[in-house]
């Protein structure tokens, strides 16, 4: 699976782009976020910031609850600030 | 028909205006919005600002924000382009133009359209300000509410 940051996540993380395999049970964009996580000190700092984290899977919009799995392209980001 | 560009160089407002209407006598009017770049930030004055976005998944958010625009205004085309890269104050972000035989739909139309472009595309802002510091800009409440008046009609 593709994993991509952006803005103050990427920063946090340390790169913009990682390849991960799912381990089991990771099933939703929230458990995702749970398990990347602990991955390094630098995902603890991302998403344990208190700060307002979004997702997409494949370039939608995902809510915590979506389902994810291997081949898919997910991305975390803050909320939009464009215009 | 909606006309999608994100970039790093500036545009030309006349110039795009232009080709919107070229070869073409029903549209009544263009309505455009151009956002720029404000040398102060909560009261400091900045030095620059740069512009991130997600390559795929926000050219893809602007066709979708052009067709629903489009649909809901009955507009005849539109252009949305978004800057990305470093920008210095005054410089311009985004520029949207909606042509439609109206002003009503045509002004409805730019308006919808940069509400949109604010809340739903993927761009991060981040601040370097004259001190050296640089901040990511948080994203404002009063641009939900801004995006709520078209999702809520009654409100």
């Amino acid at each position: 699976m593709k994993i991509l940051y952006f803005a103050w996540l990427r920063e946090r993380v340390g790169t913009g782009e990682e390849d991960v395999t799912l381990p089991d049970g990771v099933e939703t964009v929230a458990d995702l976020t749970a398990w990347l996580r602990t991955r390094s000190p630098g995902h603890e700092a991302a998403f344990s910031a208190g700060r307002l984290v979004r997702a997409a899977v494949n370039q939608d919009f995902a809510a915590p609850d979506a389902r994810v799995a291997n081949g898919d392209e997910v991305a975390f980001f803050p909320p939009v600030t464009g215009g | 028909m909606a006309d999608i560009r994100v970039q790093a160089h500036d545009f030309d407002i006349g110039a795009e205006t232009a080709k919107l209407s070229a070869a073409r006598t029903d549209i009544g009017g263009i309505a455009s919005f151009v956002g720029l770049v404000r040398g102060t930030a909560s009261g400091r004055p900045i030095l620059s600002m740069t512009l991130e976005h997600y390559p795929g998944m926000t050219e893809r958010a602007m066709v979708a924000i052009g067709l629903e625009a489009t649909r809901r205004f009955d507009l005849q085309g539109c252009t949305l382009i978004h800057r990305v890269g470093t920008l210095q104050p005054g410089e311009a972000i985004v520029l949207v133009l909606a042509a439609a035989p109206h002003r009503q739909s045509a002004l409805d139309g730019c308006a919808f359209l940069i509400d949109w472009l604010k809340t739903s595309a993927p761009f991060w802002k981040k601040e370097q300000f004259q001190d050296g510091s640089e901040a990511w800009v948080d994203a404002r409440e009063t641009d939900d509410v801004a995006i709520s008046k078209w999702t809520n009609p009654g409100a």
